[in-house]
């Protein structure tokens, strides 16, 4: 598990599982289409993603499919960091 | 073959009294929600026709027929008493859309009491304050909800049972009990309790301006209006497969997700999922959904997934698509009747209505973007913020208005019939929202008429937040209020100061949003927090909310010397 991929589901388990819950996260748990993260909280993971990697991830890319799974998530960072490191 | 009865045919000379001739029910007679929607539906020889068809996010399904929700809220109405719950009592459903939450529903009505359903995504501190001010008895939930009612409990006098719908009895503790419905002895036959048209039925929160959340109190009555509403506006028809979005949480999840449905005989389908526009699709073609009852924010979020997704799939079963929650912007209508080839018909209601009271009739032009004109037996008009007089002129705005008196109004808040009273001007109730009113009739939504903030259909008090924030360690003052999103209609804005030692910074913002989100909901999370130096404040020093909402919608303030002198 690499460094965004361990930060991502890091930080899912400790704001979105529930203290009494024993739901593990993998890289293709669902996470909004299992109702654990409703579209309002992915509100707070996409800050986190963009304060903690210094991104931008436009409001066209940030859907409920591109933050379904930690591994679609670590791609969309990937993405936007490429995109920063470009310049463009 | 005939055609269906007109808005104008429906409208003339109409009476709520259809409504009872259809549902068997007699002024004076008992009347009982739960038994309507499922002893009554099997005495019409509808017993083994499917009620709910349930799947959850793995593709779980569970089949219950109008004979099994019959057979299973009996048996939770029967639990309930012998934990000694007793008529008039609140039980609170704490649920996730499980199965057990629908049929549950039904079963506290059976035995008399009063279902008091939660938004499962509440957070201890707004689960506290609604269990508090009902006063519940008892509380059904699941084990993974569990921790924030362990919070609480001890503050809670009046809460002698909380019963887990998926627990395993060795994981309890005092006061804890567990319940599984398909496991428990199934009870054929209960004696439903004699409940009549002004016994309380449900207590809905919902939320103002000022203060703490209210309690909505419906009565058993209000059937009549959502029988009615779900037959003729949302076009039920016999054979139909039915989908409502709404979480019965909140008054659309029973209203028409539960009641309209389940009294007019419909099979409906629930998917207990998060959002996921091929998800929904798929849904949509296996069971082959004709009626979908659904929510502009659902809506725009399929806009935004693209219309490719929805042709991947078979979509010709819908017949007919209906929304609530806000108004439903003319891009969604002409979206709708692009890819589903059928537009959304906006609705208009509110919790303390109970029932739709202005819509987009079947059959009716839609004007996209318009909420439609009042239901038949609703009298509905815009009064001038003044005069509380009706404005009586095309297009000038005024405070939506209705004649109070039809079935599902709410009777009252819970503790605070002021505050009820307050609803009330010249005769009139007063939704709380603006709109005009074209030359043909038809509603135009404008706005709030105050501070309560509608994000994604459901509001939030700035007050219940702003008491929030004060809980974070960091904030000394704190305004919230509405700020325009393209996808919610609004999101929970928060302006706030910071105490001496507090610098601000990002990750401050983002701890202080998980902070509310976990205490209140995810809703009320304020999705931006600017940090600022000094709120606005009257010359009392009452924090004037106006001003930031009109920088916030770039609107003018306009004359702010009443407001200041406060």
């Amino acid at each position: 598990m690499d460094e965004i991929s361990k930060a991502v589901r890091d930080y899912v388990m400790r704001e979105y599982v529930s203290e009494g819950d024993d739901q593990e996260i993998t890289e293709t748990t669902p996470l909004i289409s299992s109702g654990l993260v409703d579209s309002f909280s992915m509100v707070s993971l996409l800050r986190f993603l963009e304060k903690k990697y210094a991104i931008h991830i436009p409001d066209a890319a940030a859907t409920p499919e591109a933050f379904d799974t930690v591994e679609r998530i670590v791609a969309l960072v990937r993405r936007f960091q490429k995109v920063e490191v470009g310049g463009v | 073959m005939r055609a269906p009865p007109s808005y104008q045919e429906l409208a003339a000379n109409f009476d709520w009294n259809v409504a009872e001739r259809e549902l068997g029910y007699r002024p004076g007679d008992p009347i009982n929600v739960g038994w309507m929607c499922s002893d009554r539906i099997c005495q019409l020889g509808l017993a083994n026709r499917l009620a709910l068809l349930w799947e959850d996010y793995q593709g779980k399904e569970k089949r219950f027929t109008y004979d099994d929700i019959r057979i299973l809220s009996n048996t939770i109405a029967q639990f309930l008493c012998e934990q000694g719950i007793r008529p008039g009592e609140r039980v609170c459903l704490f649920l996730d859309r499980v199965p057990e939450l629908y049929i549950g529903f039904l079963g506290i009505l059976k035995m008399g009491a009063v279902a008091q359903p939660l938004f499962s995504a509440f957070g201890d501190e707004s689960l506290l304050v609604r269990l508090a001010d009902a006063g519940t008895s008892a509380i059904l939930t699941q084990k993974k909800h569990l921790y924030k009612v362990r919070k609480i409990r001890d503050q809670l006098p009046n809460l002698q049972q909380i019963i887990v719908v998926d627990a395993d009895a060795t994981l309890l503790r005092e006061r804890e009990i567990a319940f599984a419905m398909e496991q428990a002895p199934r009870v054929e036959h209960f004696s439903v309790y004699p409940t009549t048209a002004e016994s309380p039925s449900v207590l809905h929160y919902t939320s103002g301006t000022t203060g703490q959340p209210k309690g909505a109190q419906h009565v058993h009555y209000s059937i009549i209006a959502q029988y009615l509403t779900a037959k003729w506006v949302l076009n039920l028809q016999p054979e139909d497969i039915y989908w409502c979005n709404a979480d019965p949480g909140w008054v659309t999840g029973t209203s028409y997700g539960i009641v309209g449905p389940w009294s007019n005989g419909i099979t409906q389908v629930v998917l207990d999922s998060g959002f996921n526009a091929s998800r929904w699709y798929e849904f949509i073609e296996k069971y082959r959904v004709t009626v979908w009852y659904s929510a502009p924010t659902a809506i725009r979020l399929l806009m935004k997934e693209g219309a490719e997704i929805a042709r991947k799939h078979d979509l010709s079963s819908l017949r007919h698509l209906a929304s609530v929650g806000e108004p439903l912007n003319p891009e969604a209508v002409l979206w709708s009747e692009e890819v589903f080839g059928k537009p959304f018909h906006d609705t208009f209601w509110q919790t303390e209505t109970g029932c739709i009271v202005i819509s987009n009739f079947p059959g009716m032009p839609i004007k996209p973007g318009s909420m439609g004109k009042p239901f038949p037996g609703i009298t509905a008009t815009v009064l001038d913020p003044k005069t509380y007089e009706p404005v009586n002129r095309a297009g000038v705005a005024g405070l939506i208005a209705l004649r109070p008196g039809w079935p599902s109004q709410i009777r009252g808040y819970w503790n605070n019939q002021a505050g009820f009273q307050a609803k009330f001007k010249n005769g009139w109730y007063l939704c709380g929202d603006r709109a005009s009113i074209d030359p043909d009739g038809y509603f135009w939504f404008m706005g709030r008429d105050d501070d309560v903030i509608n994000t994604g259909g459901h509001l939030v008090g700035p007050f219940e937040v702003e008491s929030a924030l004060l809980g974070c360690p960091a904030v000394a003052e704190s305004a919230a209020v509405a700020k325009p999103d393209p996808i919610n209609m609004e999101v929970v804005k928060a302006y706030v100061t910071l105490k001496g030692g507090f610098q601000p910074s990002g990750d401050l913002e983002l701890e202080i949003m998980n902070n509310i989100r976990k205490r209140l909901s995810p809703l009320a999370m304020p999705q931006e927090i600017e940090f600022v130096d000094s709120l606005p404040k009257t010359r009392s020093g009452k924090i004037v909310r106006r001003i930031l909402r009109c920088k916030e919608f770039n609107e003018p303030v306009g004359d702010l010397s009443t407001v200041m002198e406060d």
